[in-house]
């Protein structure tokens, strides 16, 4: 349904419909799925392959002495075993933003799981049993592993000041302080002011395919690398800076991750490879278990304070906002993770007054790093739970202080920025109708709904090449990682849509930095806008060759030939696209290439370093029960619908909607990383970390996209697949509140602290669960 | 067969995998997992978890569904194993099952498909009109993370379905519309 006209795209002409865009087509690359033949980076077999095996210290931080290798050197089968002794001093450092962490552990370990050593064998057993023989002489020192500890006075320093030049901020744990705002918080009366603080767990991503990485030194002093990673450009850039090579020189091919979730975006062991490779002459290879992948990236835990005032009809006048968001050991690219998520702090409303100080502390625990929704899930679990707080106070119910509050279409989020791209409040209705809001409930039962609003990418490149075929076949090149949201399938689409080809002659080529043309990166759900435009824009550049090439075959002035998608139109009749290629070309064939390219430039002024390309929005609703015996939550109903534009391929926007939503519940309901005092993780691997099972999809699992195709992508497309988690949290949260009256403001609301809580309740009915009346 | 090799002596293990006879020797500790991937060249089972969690390893022995990164090789000895390479119903196509998943959309990484398309195919033999609850608690075993249980479970059903009403491997087969959980609203 639209309710809006197609908004220009580039100035491209309509493109016509009747293609497989909006139609799901059929997975590229699922057959090979389906049939095990995909291959991921553990399946690559090259010849004269080494395994590599992490040596790593029990505990989070600790002062590294003697290392004895003599024992893993002795044994048959190894054919190297390095330490921070045999790299360079200074220790070269690498990142995406701060090039702070280190190729190994020098002096100190900062985190559990860092690696000190690393052994390289002629097989997996054998670097295993190595590594157990390295022995390491080691200290274990008192490590910060909360924001709390972090803060505190004689907190010990996370990163050596001297890492942090020119910092003011050097001697402390603190990386950022962000502070956006705008009005006057103090200056503002308000009739009920909530004050509380909110929790969000420690998690992380679990992707089903464990890391790893493959480093080849090539002949010319060259390096190829093989990693499932999301930013292969990025990658490519990070090793030539690292080894001082000219691009040309760095190849990196990119197997489709299985899972990344922004987990796999930025380098960690590749440089340690890199060196390993060199060192041994052969290939070599490290793929980490599930336990060392835990101990390698995760979600930046969160405590928040957050103020809000109301009137009393429920109308949001400010809200002051203390944010700690805990990174770990090195900075990755988590810094930006708390400054995108708060900047959107307030959520899609009208609020006249803001104060939100965001904090990125370090710890020593795994570095945090991207993960979808990148900073908002945690921001918005405290804000539109403290909107929940106010309605039960005003006698509101959700959805309508939620609606009373949303901005419409045009509407200014954060003053003076992107205003609001969407009719949101449709998306909402959508979200309540579908779970029934309006109703009767069933006795024993709540409903809860929340909004989440994530800025889109705020800066981006991204080319593409297509080659159209003299048999009309089609070649994309895009460099976007497919890993799992379908970017290869929705090209093809595009593409054959664009020219009028068949889907099944379209082939997408990706993952290969010395075929494919740049794209910056694979995040923050840019691909179908940018690189979905830059194909578009690929097809415009070969109609309008092949327009030209009519010209001259008919001698026709070019002014008289327009090119549709797969037609070309004459003053006197429609010839294919196809077949005037093919006349122009003649007997020697050939091919059409066309380039494109999408850029949204860098604005140095803003906050954030550009603005919104889009926004993703979602409204995600309850209906649950809950058991008070146990404290375990029934799902009946979960509902997520989000403002998608257009959805080129609705069974894959689906699919992924979907699967963010349950992947919502898991920092929801039950999951969450344990430390032990000296940092230690205790829950490692799958039998005590629990991620979502079939078992736990609500019993009704809803999906709706709300298409207006008033996105800048393609057809009017924004980018999908990180909304349906924004909010999980909150409108699960309030369905509990409604279903048996008490308020939980940690996460995960596992059974045993839902039923603590609840006993909490029935012992104590007068207690104030928080908030106060101004 | 005997569980009591000492480690570090090699073990002669004779399987039929996907209706051939393979024939290796191997370290009597290695997994069946690593030795399918390893050493017959069946990168299709994925390792994981590596503690019998995930499922992304599961294979079929005699008949069985297990986790194949916490058995044996050795114990696989004399056995029968069908891994995700052996489904198809011809050699390079898909069977029904397998074509259900791509049409419901159960596939998005795919780091977990083989696993669960091979605990679903298990399912479907031992049970060919499951309930949505046996379903999953069938595939309970089987971890996602891009988290498409909804359309995993909706692919068994329709296979289910289609095999109820027309009883042959025809992949061509109509997948009931009913079964495929949500609905698209505009």
């Amino acid at each position: 349904m639209s309710t809006a006209t197609a908004p220009p795209t580039s100035g491209l002409p309509a493109p016509n419909l009747a293609g497989t865009v909006g139609a799901p087509a059929p997975r590229v690359g699922g057959a090979e799925r389906v049939t095990g033949e995909q291959q991921f980076l553990a399946d690559i077999h090259l010849e004269g392959l080494l395994t590599v095996k992490l040596v790593t210290l029990d505990c989070a931080r600790a002062r590294i002495g003697a290392i004895d290798t003599a024992a893993a050197r002795a044994m048959p089968g190894v054919v190297d075993v390095i330490t921070a002794a045999d790299l360079p001093d200074p220790m070269p450092r690498f990142g995406p933003v701060f090039a702070d962490r280190p190729i190994l552990a020098v002096g100190e370990t900062k985190y559990h799981g860092e690696p000190v050593a690393a052994v390289v064998a002629v097989d997996r057993d054998t670097a295993e049993q190595a590594a157990r023989a390295v022995l390491v002489e080691h200290e274990v020192l008192p490590a910060v592993l909360s924001v709390a500890t972090a803060l505190a006075d004689d907190a010990p320093l996370v990163q050596e000041p001297q890492l942090r030049h020119k910092d003011p901020l050097a001697g402390t744990n603190v990386l950022k302080e962000r502070r956006y705002g705008w009005g006057d918080v103090d200056a503002q009366t308000a009739d009920l002011i909530v004050e509380n603080t909110y929790t969000f767990p420690m998690v992380t991503h679990f992707a089903i395919e464990p890391h790893g990485a493959i480093a080849v030194a090539d002949d010319d002093g060259g390096l190829t690398f093989y990693s499932p990673v999301q930013h292969p450009y990025l990658l490519q850039k990070l090793m030539a800076d690292l080894f001082e090579l000219s691009l040309t020189k760095v190849h990196v091919l990119a197997p489709d991750p299985g899972g990344g979730f922004g987990g796999k975006q930025n380098p960690k062991f590749e440089p340690l490879l890199a060196i390993l490779a060199r060192r041994t002459g052969r290939p070599c290879r490290l793929v980490l278990t599930l336990e060392e992948t835990f101990q390698a990236v995760r979600r930046a835990a969160a405590d928040i304070h957050v103020r809000t005032g109301f009137t009393g009809n429920g109308r949001l006048v400010f809200h002051d906002i203390r944010s700690n968001y805990l990174l770990g050991a090195y900075a990755d690219i988590a810094e930006r993770v708390v400054a995108k998520g708060n900047y959107l702090a307030c959520g899609p409303y009208r609020v006249p007054a803001a104060r939100i100080r965001a904090r990125a502390v370090l710890s020593h625990t795994t570095p945090s790093c991207a993960f979808r929704g990148f900073g908002t899930p945690q921001i918005n679990w405290a804000v539109e739970s403290q909107l929940d707080e106010g309605a039960r106070r005003l006698g509101l119910d959700g959805l309508t202080i939620r609606l009373r509050n949303l901005v419409a279409k045009g509407e200014d989020v954060v003053p003076g920025d992107v205003p609001a791209d969407g009719h949101w409040e449709q998306t909402v209705r959508a979200a309540a109708d579908a779970v029934g809001w309006h109703t009767p409930l069933p006795p024993g039962r709540g409903r809860g709904i929340a909004c989440g609003i994530k800025s889109g990418a705020t800066t981006g490149l991204s080319y593409s090449t297509v080659r159209y075929l003299y048999d009309g076949s089609v070649l994309v090149y895009a460099g976007t990682s497919d890993m799992g949201q379908g970017a290869r399938t929705i090209f093809a689409q595009m593409a054959a849509d664009q020219l009028g080809a068949p889907l099944a002659k379209v082939r997408v080529v990706s993952g290969d930095t010395s075929l494919v043309p740049f794209d910056l990166q694979t995040s923050a759900s840019r691909s179908t806008v940018f690189m979905g435009n830059a194909i578009l824009r690929a097809c415009q550049d070969i109609r309008t060759q092949i327009g030209q090439m009519a010209a001259d075959l008919y001698r026709l002035d070019p002014t008289q030939v327009t090119v549709a998608t797969g037609t070309v139109h004459l003053p006197d009749r429609e010839v294919p696209l196809l077949e005037v290629m093919q006349r122009f070309l003649g007997r020697l064939r050939g091919e059409v290439i066309g380039n494109g390219v999408y850029r949204k430039r860098d604005m140095p002024d803003h906050p954030l370093g550009g603005d919104p390309a889009f926004y993703e929005f979602n409204c995600t609703a309850f209906e649950v029960e809950v058991d008070r015996e146990t404290g375990e939550i029934l799902l009946h109903k979960h509902v997520t619908a989000g403002d998608v534009g257009k959805a080129i391929n609705p069974l894959q926007v689906e699919s992924q909607d979907e699967g963010a939503a349950i992947m919502g519940l898991g920092h929801s309901m039950m999951e969450h990383i344990l430390l032990d005092d000296n940092g230690r993780i205790r829950n490692l691997g799958a039998l005590d970390y629990r991620i979502p099972t079939t078992k736990d999809v609500a019993l009704d699992l809803h999906a709706v996209m709300i298409e207006n195709e008033d996105g800048p992508g393609p057809y009017g497309a924004k980018g999908v697949s990180e909304g349906a988690l924004l909010c999980t949290a909150p409108a699960l949260a309030a369905a509990v509140t409604d279903a048996t009256g008490v308020v939980i403001r940690d996460l995960p609301l596992t059974p045993e602290r839902v039923w603590t809580h609840l006993q909490l309740a029935n012992s104590e009915p007068d207690r104030d669960p928080g908030g106060s009346d101004a | 067969m005997t569980t009591s090799t000492a480690t570090g002596t090699t073990t002669t293990v004779r399987v039929t995998v996907n209706g051939d006879a393979r024939e290796v020797s191997v370290a009597a500790y290695r997994p069946l997992l690593d030795v399918l991937r390893d050493d017959l060249g069946l990168t299709g089972s994925k390792e994981c978890c590596a503690v019998g969690e995930c499922g992304a390893c599961t294979v079929i022995v005699d008949g069985r569904s297990v986790n194949s990164c916490l058995m044996l090789a050795g114990e696989a000895d004399g056995c029968q194993i069908t891994t995700v390479e052996g489904l198809g119903a011809h050699h390079g196509r898909l069977n029904p099952l397998q074509a259900a998943f791509l049409e419901c959309g159960a596939v998005q990484c795919g780091f977990c498909i083989p696993g669960m398309v091979v605990s679903a195919q298990h399912l479907l033999d031992t049970n060919p009109r499951p309930t949505v609850e046996e379903v999953r608690e069938g595939l309970s075993g089987n971890l996602c993370r891009c988290a498409g249980y909804n359309r995993i479970v909706a692919a068994v059903l329709a296979t289910a379905d289609a095999g109820h009403r027309d009883d042959t491997d025809d992949i061509d087969t109509e997948i009931a519309p009913e079964a495929v959980a949500g609905t698209v609203d505009q």
